[in-house]
């Protein structure tokens, strides 16, 4: 086994045909499989160009705002009393997520086909933002899809879309979620194929998706890396993360996949509870499908329809997830677990008035996984969680649950 | 033979082209599919396309979309598609039935037994949207065991050389995508489908049918014209539901769609052969 798990085991994914085991593929209609296959083409050559690499690291640093730091939670790491927590501080990078590290990868690559029109889907808000913000710095038309019920809990942030110029579409079909703004934007893109690009917001999607925002997304891990060794002088114990598709929980883990003594969570929605029915969590619950060109852990039910999903965040409100996922919840390699909606609120609150950090929900949820965690390993232990993003866009989520009108 | 295969053979012995109406099963209602499918041949079809709902439909304008989720809300599955096909048989056993739908709910059943229960029932063709050649082949082969043909969709974007590789795999007839775009969309360009059907002509001798764009007896003839077929789906099931919407009975919007169709196989029919 320990000889399978070599970089080079973990660098052979996905195959030339975009799978991951049996997870992955390009299942799109047939319009869309050119505009795969160029868009395969072009990051082949791109992601060997040194120039490009330049483009992409100098944008990172200076627009961005990378590396993130990473922070030491001292007094939350204090009360529990078991592992030390550090935070990989994507909060910090403009916009306020780590989404923006994948908008700024395929805004280049939108750059170098030519296209004048972005498209993107969007949960939280987080991506949509990103994108309507590489769109206004390169000048290019952006329409955001984003699910009418997300367009409600995230109004903040679909202000910030309108005043950096982006048309964001409320979408009302199906459960007026991620899903459906996913579905939207593939429709949007199989009509207007030939003048635009489909920027996705997570590790999903056909073949080279899943692939390529891994490899935007990847810098996080990388300097988590550098950061723990540097300051450490060794790597972590564990690895957490929150998954909704997936990218920022896959940028973490990846450049840490072949160093064995590293654990890996990865933290799902899990709403009301897994066992309610009422969550989004695939990997913990859910069972092999086709959704959205690949094929992964999604929740359905006995005849393949698609289930609808709750999570008190809209980020990780989706009944799917980034086939590399389900293919290293087979192999073992990452544990997949899952916080509720209530466990992430009180980590909300906690974080908030106990380091100063007000975290996105998304990320509340791999900070209530972390807690538990920390508290049965010693304080001679590290874990490393990814911050994924802040918390602004979801005060007024927050305040409504607690009963206050702003 | 295979009743695809000596549909078309009829038609062109006749010198006739082929109307092939798309209909969500279970919309608007679980047990008026199959008076529909049957009055539907009545009127002039030569082959049924019976969709099979999904709860992500994602190739589907807004008409489709509507009908799938009316099927959903009926509680039709996939199993019910292929039973609605069983009693359809009972009546009718030469015209072909094409089920066209998405790939999930046929991997939650499991290749084989959709392809056996396929088999048993009598369905002769099956297209799935978003299963392109890269991603059919154990779908197919399946389908091949038993005798039915997986039909392949050619857009305007599929490259020349693409059109090769697809026609070598494809059996029954070609499903050529008029519009880029979603099912329902209205700028189908019929020089244009006239120039790529004969790239795609050059390629196979497999009928080419085509589809999404055409809304009515104008655009049918006119791609009855270049093609061996039209299909048309979101002006009958828009026609139902609008006759549904302002009040009027399933047996009203089932004879609109009919009145429609009619319309269609006259525009079909009233092309003289050989343009
Ligand atoms: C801050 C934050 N974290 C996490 C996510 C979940 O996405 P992913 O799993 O792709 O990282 C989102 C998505 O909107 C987000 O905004």
């Amino acid at each position: 086994m320990t000889e399978m798990r070599s970089p080079e085991f973990f660098a052979s994914v996905p195959d030339p045909q975009g799978r991951f085991g049996p997870y992955g593929g390009k299942f799109v209609a047939e319009t869309l499989m050119t505009a795969l296959a160029d868009l395969e083409a072009l990051y082949r050559d791109l992601s060997k160009d040194p120039d490009f690499q330049r483009e992409f690291d100098t944008d990172l640093a200076h627009y961005v705002g990378r590396p993130s730091p990473l922070y030491e939670a001292a007094r939350i790491s204090d009360e529990i009393g078991g592992a030390r927590i550090f935070l990989k501080r994507e909060d910090l990078n403009h916009t306020g997520a780590h989404k923006v590290n994948n908008t700024i990868g395929q805004a280049l690559l939108a750059k170098h086909m030519g296209k004048k029109r972005v498209i993107a889907e969007t949960g939280a808000g987080q991506h949509g933002v990103a994108s309507a913000t590489v769109a206004a710095r390169l000048g290019l038309e952006c329409h955001v899809f984003m699910g009418a019920e997300d367009v409600k809990r995230q109004a903040l942030n679909v202000y910030r879309m309108k005043l950096l110029g982006a048309e964001v579409v409320p979408v009302t079909s199906g459960s007026r979620t991620l899903k459906d703004a996913m579905n939207e934007a593939l429709r949007d893109w199989v009509t207007y194929v030939d003048s635009t690009f489909y920027i996705i917001g997570t590790v999903a999607g056909p073949h080279p998706y899943p692939m390529l925002v891994r490899d935007f997304q990847s810098v996080i891990g990388r300097e988590a890396r550098r950061q723990c060794l540097e300051r450490n002088g060794r790597l972590p114990d564990a690895l957490v993360a929150c998954v909704g598709g997936g990218s920022n929980a896959i940028g973490l883990f990846h450049p840490f996949l072949p160093d064995e003594g590293v654990a890996m969570y990865g933290v799902e929605a899990g709403g009301h509870g897994v066992e309610t029915g009422e969550h989004a969590a695939p990997l913990s619950a859910g069972t092999p499908g086709v959704l959205h060109g690949n094929r992964t852990y999604l929740m359905q039910d006995e005849n393949g329809q698609i289930l609808h999903t709750h999570s008190v965040s809209a980020g990780l409100d989706y009944p799917g997830v980034g086939p590399e996922h389900a293919w290293l919840k087979d192999i073992g390699r990452v544990q997949y677990v899952s916080a509720n909606d209530d466990e992430a609120l009180a980590a909300f609150h906690r974080w908030t008035r106990m380091e100063g950090i007000m975290p996105a929900l998304e990320t509340a949820h791999a900070l209530a996984y972390a807690e538990r965690l920390a508290a049965d390993m010693s304080p001679e232990q590290h874990i490393v969680v990814n911050l994924s993003g802040r918390g602004d866009k979801d005060i007024l989520t927050v305040a409504a649950i607690d009963g206050i009108e702003l | 033979m295979t009743r695809l295969t000596s549909c078309f053979e009829r038609l062109k012995n006749e010198g006739r082209k082929a109307v092939i109406p798309y209909i969500v099963a279970g919309d608007p209602s679980r047990f008026g599919t199959v008076p529909l499918m049957h009055r539907l041949v009545d009127a002039g079809a030569d082959i049924v396309e019976l969709g099979v709902p999904f709860s992500d439909p994602m190739s589907e304008g807004p008409v489709i979309q509507k009908g799938h989720e009316r099927a959903l809300d009926n509680g039709i599955s996939l199993r019910d598609v292929l039973g609605m096909v069983a009693d359809f048989r009972q009546h009718d056993s030469s015209t072909p039935v094409v089920v066209m739908g998405y790939a999930n709910p046929v991997e939650r059943m499991g290749y084989a037994s959709f392809a056996t229960a396929c088999a048993e029932v009598g369905v002769d063709g099956l297209i799935t949207v978003d299963l392109p050649p890269e991603e059919v082949d154990s779908l197919r082969d399946q389908l091949e065991l038993v005798g039915i043909d997986n039909i392949f969709l050619i857009s305007p974007t599929t490259p020349e050389p693409r059109i090769k590789t697809i026609v070598q795999s494809a059996s029954g007839f070609i499903y050529y995508v008029a519009v880029k775009g979603v099912t329902g969309a209205g700028h189908l360009d019929t020089a244009d489908v006239a120039s790529y059907m004969t790239k795609i002509k050059e390629a196979t001798t497999l009928p080419v049918c085509v589809g999404f764009g055409i809304k009515d007896a104008a655009s049918a003839g006119a791609v009855a014209g270049v093609a061996d077929g039209a299909v048309v789906g979101s002006a009958l099931i828009d026609t139902m539901a609008q006759t549904i919407a302002n009040g009027g009975s399933e047996e009203l919007a089932t004879d609109n769609a009919i009145s429609l169709l009619k319309s269609i196989r006259n525009g079909v029919d009233n092309v003289p052969t050989g343009v």
